[in-house]
């Protein structure tokens, strides 16, 4: 099928601007949507989509996705509630926003399961259709929430979309059953009409999508043009909303929607290409880190090599030994994965060998909450190794974020031939924001030269090559692979004589070579700590690092907004941290560190700082909401 | 394709002897121990593979056996327990122009690292990997291992070990290996000539060394190893030829016709023609299998020594080098600026 624009269907009208003569168009500086639906709905690909059409449109944006473990847990229940949250704005935006102004509920569970987030007055679409004694009897209503009144103070519209859907496509050759699988994007078809979406890039994507299928390709550009032909031409609801794009939010430059795992793959690929080194994935699929996988997967031509290993171990062995043979070598996987990796990684740090481990957080301890989000691996990270085995920590902030946060952790991995902890979570991971993409000339140059030639000369004179003699600035040692001439060596986890890298069981050697691997690492240039204080009087200071970056930023603007005054840091690097942090959190009164976990930076900041760092946490699955936050750091201001 | 892929490794441009492959580091196995006989043979072997030495690599485990790679005058890495064959898939998936070997021991491969072992000879990623079978721990002094005969006296098992033994052998064929063998320490000749086959093989070569810890399960191949009771205990396999042993030939392997499994008998002139003639190529593993299956666990009785299997399969290192081959083929070789500025996108002007 032809990606023309606009997609001949046959007789289906194309979607037609809205009309202002019927229905009023009202103007919103922002806008959060959730689509909840059961696991099988297709709400992920409907959020995708409205999310990719905003994009294009050109609003800020920010995404939540959320959904269970299970792929499809029992229909109709609220354990199979899977939803969808877009906040988009004509200004930049930080957070996927705390509470919907819309809910799309695709039936009773996915209803009751937001209803709880819902503020009075928000819009309520539901599929009426689903709202069968059965169904409705299933998630524990006794009457008809659609009729007892209890919705009174939101505003409900109930659309029978299973209905309308199959009615739309009537003229297909679909049974029933296949035609209700399109009804997600009627309901996209119609919120797209609602905020005035374009609808071009939805059409393409269909299009490509079942290119294979060329009836259920059109019959879903079919029901998603009826959703939004239903919305002009309805009564039902009474004004439709313009949400202009976010102008002054983006610099100059080209643009594109991007998610977490996509970003830090893309990071990935473009450290290769600035290194000139090959790239290796080892890895094991795990959520929320697979889909790492999955896309560098895609890019062999780019020389990518992925090996899906049979365990954990053998994803961080294989790894490894691509780093032994001159790969930018890389493993990816979340919290669990990274307690099996962790002998391999403090093999790494005793090989003195580049590699990126990326752990894509979520909920733990042990499996967890596979689909949530969580920061709880910060210490595992810093510490969870036998032995003093120090590896460099670095965490990306926004799910775009995500793309300099792995092209920074290749640069201190090849700089200082070390592992490196590259920590995302599952709301990084997933979620969606606008992305600016970079030019060529904006990407560190990566190169770092194998030794290949000798690098020592002994008392009689004789040239030798040293594997751990080394480099006096960052005590890198030198990285030469094999098939490089004369310069055989052999290396292992026992413990090395210092520059011979010969076994070495004497203890002074020992205390050197720790200390020395410990320097090595607290040596790594990482760029200062800059803290936003426009007013710089200041007392309290919210330090972060992660995934909060967001919520946390939105609550620091809505306290500023409301008169306080309040200093806001953000870490990307955990080991070491920033030169100037002992400085930075001596100027303030007051340090609170909200974090998604027990308190595990500020943990660090006391133990490192002796400042009495206050902790506001969170470890429910979800990040933070804005407002919630916003209260707890104003009480700690006042309190 | 026997020549291609061991002729991607670059080939030494002098002639090389047994000493260049000596490293500077003093060995340290107890004196005695049967690692010293395999090192042997390996350095002396090596020079006939006339590959560059800098572009072979050992990699090893942890265990005894596991400190091989120090004493080889080539790249070496000596990592940690069970996972030499995951590092070293690594190492030869992104280096082909690398000859890799694997030095591990019973408790290494086929304990801790069972798992990495089987996935690596199901792959067939081109490595050669050399067993060290002594049927002990030996570097944490003395607890059976996993191939120790049941009711094993140690000192993690006064009262005698419960578990049945892994048969190296069977547990490789099992795992779809396309290449194994087996060989004894102290036969010099012999280890040399599996050696060969192995490094010659398109993929994963497993090699089960039965070696001698003379300290803690010292003369645990005797059986094997003497003269006289190696006739009937050793039946050597040769490829092509009838499976016969003893002092002059007397016994012979045979297929029992009603239950098709391999059996001993005494060679008679009515069975001679029935002898199975060994063939390591048979596409079906089974009869490697059910020769694998002729020892006695126990007193080693019937122990085929030799290749078993040696089959060609697609090598993963290959396929995955064709993959990337194709993809550049089909779309062209990758292009970071439009990779990143792929999809929707839109611009924002000054």
């Amino acid at each position: 099928m032809s990606l023309l624009t606009p997609v001949d269907i046959g007789d289906v009208a194309e979607p037609s601007p809205p009309a202002p003569a019927r229905s009023v168009v009202r103007r919103r500086d922002r806008v959060v949507i959730r689509f909840a639906g059961d696991s099988g709905d297709g709400m992920q690909l409907t959020g995708d989509r409205f999310t990719s059409e905003t994009a294009s449109f050109g609003n800020d944006l920010s995404t939540l996705p959320n959904y269970p473990a299970e792929i499809r847990a029992p229909a109709g229940t609220l354990p199979g509630v899977s939803s969808f949250q877009v906040h988009f704005a004509d200004h930049d935006i930080l957070t996927p926003g705390d509470e919907p102004d819309v809910l799309v509920a695709m039936n009773p569970a996915a209803l009751k399961a937001n209803m709880a987030d819902l503020p009075r007055g928000a819009e309520i679409i539901v599929d009426s259709d689903e709202f069968s004694a059965r169904a409705l009897q299933k998630v524990g209503y006794d009457a008809s929430p659609l009729e007892d009144g209890s919705l009174d103070a939101y505003r409900l519209h109930p659309v029978p979309l299973t209905t309308l859907t199959v009615e739309a496509l009537k003229a297909f050759d679909l049974t029933r059953k296949e035609a209700e699988r399109s009804k997600n994007m009627f309901a996209l078809g119609l919120l797209s009409w609602m905020y005035h979406r374009p609808t071009e890039g939805t059409e393409k994507f269909l299009a490509s999508k079942f290119a294979k299928k060329p009836e259920v390709a059109r019959a879903n550009i079919a029901a998603f043009r009826a959703g939004w032909n239903f919305g002009e031409t309805t009564e039902e609801f009474a004004a439709s909303y313009e949400v202009a794009p976010a102008v002054k939010a983006f610099r100059p430059g080209r643009y594109r929607n991007i998610s977490g795992n996509l970003a830090l793959a893309y990071g990935l690929i473009a450290a290769s290409r600035q290194a000139e080194l090959p790239l290796y994935l080892g890895s094991y699929p795990i959520t929320p880190a697979t889909d790492i996988l999955h896309e560098l997967s895609r890019h062999k031509n780019f020389g990518v090599r992925t090996f899906q290993a049979e365990d954990e171990i053998a994803g961080i062995g294989a790894a490894l030994g691509a780093a032994f043979g001159g790969s930018l070598a890389v493993t990816t996987t979340s919290g669990p994965g990274v307690a099996l990796k962790s002998e391999t990684i403090g093999l790494a740090v005793s090989l003195e060998l580049p590699l990126v481990v990326v752990d894509i957080q979520r909920g733990g301890p042990s499996t967890g909450l596979p689909t949530k989000t969580e920061q709880a691996d910060l210490l595992q990270a810093m510490y969870g190794r036998n032995g003093e085995a120090p590896v460099p920590v670095v965490a990306p902030r926004t799910p775009a974020d995500c793309f300099d946060a792995a092209v920074e952790a290749a640069r201190i991995a090849l700089t200082y031939r070390t592992p490196v902890m590259l920590l995302s979570d599952g709301y990084l991971a997933n979620g969606a924001e606008p992305w600016r993409i970079p030019e060529q000339d904006e990407l560190p140059d990566l190169r770092v030269p194998f030794t290949t030639a000798p690098n020592h000369v002994l008392e009689d004179g004789s040239e030798v090559f040293w594997p751990y003699k080394r480099d006096p600035e960052t005590l890198a040692r030198p990285w030469a692979v094999p098939g490089t001439p004369g310069l055989e060596h052999r290396i292992g986890g026992i413990e090395k004589q210092d520059g011979t890298g010969n076994i070495s069981y004497d203890p002074a050697n020992h205390e050197f070579m720790v200390r020395t691997r410990q320097a090595k690492i607290d040596g790594i240039a990482v760029p200062d700590l800059t803290v936003d204080d426009p007013g710089g009087d200041a007392k309290l200071l919210v330090l972060g690092w992660g995934s909060t970056y967001g919520p946390i930023t939105a609550a620091v603007r809505r306290l500023r907004g409301a008169g306080e005054r309040v200093a806001q840091a953000h870490l990307r690097h955990l080991n070491p941290f920033p030169k100037n942090l002992g400085e930075v959190l001596a100027r303030y009164d007051k340090v609170v560190v909200p974090e998604m976990n027990l308190g595990q930076l500020s943990v660090l900041v006391r133990a490192r700082y002796l400042v009495d760092a206050r902790s506001v946490t969170q470890v429910n699955g979800m990040p933070f909401k804005a407002d919630a936050l916003a209260d707890s750091l104003k009480e700690a201001i006042h309190g | 394709m026997a020549e291609t892929l061991l002729s991607l490794v670059p080939k030494a441009e002098a002639r090389q002897t047994m000493k260049d492959f000596k490293s500077d580091q003093e060995v340290r196995w107890c004196p005695g121990c049967g690692d010293y006989a395999i090192l042997a043979a390996v350095q002396g072997f090596m020079p006939e593979l006339g590959l560059a030495r800098e572009n072979i690599v050992f990699v090893s485990g942890i265990g005894c056996s596991s400190r091989f790679p120090y004493y080889m005058n080539t790249y070496g890495m000596h990592s940690i327990h069970g996972r030499a064959p995951a590092i070293a898939t690594g190492l030869a998936t992104s280096r082909r122009d690398l000859s890799v070997w694997v030095v591990t021991g019973d408790g290494d491969a086929l304990s801790i690292g069972g798992n990495h072992l089987i996935h690596a000879l199901r792959r067939n990623v081109n490595l050669k990997i050399l067993l060290f079978n002594n049927r002990i721990y030996g570097l944490t002094k003395g607890q059976y291992s996993p191939t120790s005969e049941v009711g094993k006296i140690t000192k993690s098992t006064p009262m005698g070990s419960l578990d049945a033994p892994f048969n190296p052998v069977s547990l490789a064929i099992g795992a779809e290996a396309t290449f194994v063998a087996r060989t004894v320490d102290s036969d010099r000749k012999h280890l040399t000539s599996v050696l060969r086959a192995a490094a010659e093989h398109q993929g994963t070569a497993l090699v089960e060394i039965y070696q001698n810890c003379n300290i803690f399960n010292d003369g645990a191949f005797d059986a094997l190893k003497d003269k006289e009771r190696a006739k009937e205990a050793v039946i050597r396999l040769e490829q092509g030829r009838p499976i016969r042993f003893g002092a002059n030939g007397e016994q012979g392997v045979v297929r029992d016709r009603a239950t098709g499994e391999l059996k001993v008998v005494t060679v008679t002139a009515r069975n001679e023609a029935d002898l199975l003639v060994h063939d390591a190529g048979a596409a079906s593993p089974t009869t490697a299998f059910a020769l694998s299956r002729l020892a006695d666990p126990d007193t080693l009785h019937h122990t085929p020594i030799g290749v078993f299997r040696d089959v060609e399969r697609p090598v993963y290192d290959t396929l995955m080098a064709d993959q990337l081959d194709t993809a550049v083929a089909r779309y062209g070789e990758g292009d970071l600026m439009s990779l990143l500025a792929g999809g929707d996108t839109w611009t924002r002007d000054e």
